[in-house]
């Protein structure tokens, strides 16, 4: 791994700071790489917080910036980690970080850690954080790292968005909390099963087949 | 001193009853199934549930490190990291600590070094067993599942039975649910699914299908 980044460095002897390679990295998650509907890493809480928009934009930036800080970390010290006891040495760092976000949050949004509840905990488990850790930062540099963990977790973010639209409008009438129906007149029921788990299944379901019928992407088993 | 006084005041209540047990773990298994109403442990749940036998292999794993760390993270919670937890030391300094801030990283560290440590019993104790769990087993470390669990037990006020009987029981109900899905997807292969929704897709759609199905537990008590 060491020889194949020093041959590509020799290569490319002035490289610009943020140039194209660093834009693809950022740009790759949101699209044709995206973890949840390509590397299908992240599921769980990507399922259980979506029910309404908040919660799940602040669960997004809980997570944008755990992999950031994380994957960066993990770079930085990816030389000194013994291969055999890696995965506990990344669930310390990844868990001290979950532990920051969960103490920020308990401090100034506690109504929104009341609602996330056990799932800001899970960030640790995530598997798009320990799913980029063992792909990407045990192998590339801090800055290169950092860029892939911010974003993956934009990419992360980007779906748990659309999904808690679907599910808030549908399922509550509403956006932010803010009651678009009731707004534009018109008297609207809400959907019981987009608030069940039952509608994050298919919402997700639907958004997986939109995405890849759109970039053509097809699964062969 | 404090293992007596809790076990009389939960034999006060009452709360270690058959009856309660088989309630928490009904309810563990049908209507709070790890899956179809927490989507915990997702991520292995769709990649191990192509073929049943690996799915058993996987769900075998799940219920029997659920069953030990519960328990585990319970005796770890309640002597050690809850509010003043740490009294039976009787040492004044540490009678008012309160240490369950880094709960977090005690837990995943306990279910982490459990696993190394199945792992490497079972290599040695058992060959046979190794191979058919082997690989399943240091996923499970990072398998939202086993995390979660031990995050809801802390959030829910068991006592360590009741707590066993939680771990045992959202084992059981993963079990089901990934073996029943991988049943499902066996099938599939045979079926004409629209080519992007192939895959991933359809798979989802099914698991909502499936969960709707586990939505009709929902207010049953034993």
């Amino acid at each position: 791994m060491a020889t194949a980044t020093e041959e590509k460095k020799a290569a490319t002897p002035a490289q610009p700071v943020f140039g194209r390679k660093e834009r693809k990295l950022l740009s790759d998650p949101l699209d044709s790489n995206n973890p949840i509907t390509v590397q299908v890493l992240g599921i769980c809480s990507a399922l259980a917080v979506t029910v309404q928009m908040k919660p799940a934009f602040f669960m997004s930036l809980g997570v944008i910036f755990v992999t950031m800080m994380s994957n960066l970390f993990i770079s930085l010290l990816r030389n000194a980690i013994p291969a055999r006891v890696r995965i506990i040495v990344q669930l310390a760092v990844v868990s001290s970080f979950v532990i920051l976000v969960d103490q920020v949050l308990k401090a100034y949004f506690y109504d929104v850690s009341k609602q996330l509840s056990v799932f800001v905990g899970l960030i640790v488990t995530n598997c798009i954080v320990m799913g980029r850790l063992e792909a990407f930062a045990m192998g590339n540099k801090p800055f290169p790292s950092l860029i892939d963990g911010i974003g993956n977790g934009i990419g992360y973010g980007a779906i748990l968005m659309v999904v808690a639209f679907f599910r808030e409008l549908l399922g509550s009438g509403s956006v932010f909390g803010f009651k678009v129906f009731e707004a534009m007149g018109i008297n609207y029921i809400g959907n019981g099963v987009m608030v069940y788990p039952v509608g994050a299944c298919i919402v997700i379901g639907l958004v997986i087949w939109a995405q890849r019928a759109r970039n053509g992407m097809v699964e062969t088993e | 001193m404090h293992v007596t006084e809790w076990w009389k005041q939960n034999k006060d209540k009452g709360d270690n009853n058959m009856e309660n047990l088989i309630s928490i773990g009904v309810r563990s298994i049908f209507v709070d199934n790890m899956i179809f109403a927490y989507f915990l442990g997702m991520c292995s749940y769709l990649a191990v549930s192509k073929k049943v036998k690996t799915a058993i292999g996987l769900g075998a794993a799940v219920i029997f490190v659920l069953g030990i760390t519960i328990p585990l993270n319970w005796l770890v919670y309640n002597y050690f990291l809850k509010p003043g937890a740490m009294a039976w030391t009787g040492i004044d300094a540490l009678k008012d600590i309160d240490l369950s801030f880094i709960g977090l990283i005690i837990y995943i560290s306990v279910i982490a070094a459990f696993v190394q440590l199945t792992e490497m019993a079972v290599e040695k104790l058992s060959p046979a067993l190794y191979a058919a769990l082997g690989i399943f087993l240091p996923l499970i470390a990072v398998n939202c599942s086993i995390l979660g669990g031990a995050l809801f037990m802390i959030g829910r006020p068991y006592n360590l039975a009741e707590a066993t009987t939680f771990g045992l029981g959202s084992g059981i109900g993963w079990f089901l649910a990934v073996v029943a899905l991988a049943a499902i997807r066996e099938k599939l292969k045979y079926s004409q699914v629209p080519a992007p929704l192939r895959g991933l897709g359809i798979t989802f759609i099914i698991v909502g299908l499936m969960s709707f199905g586990f939505l009709s537990f929902m207010g049953f008590s034993i």
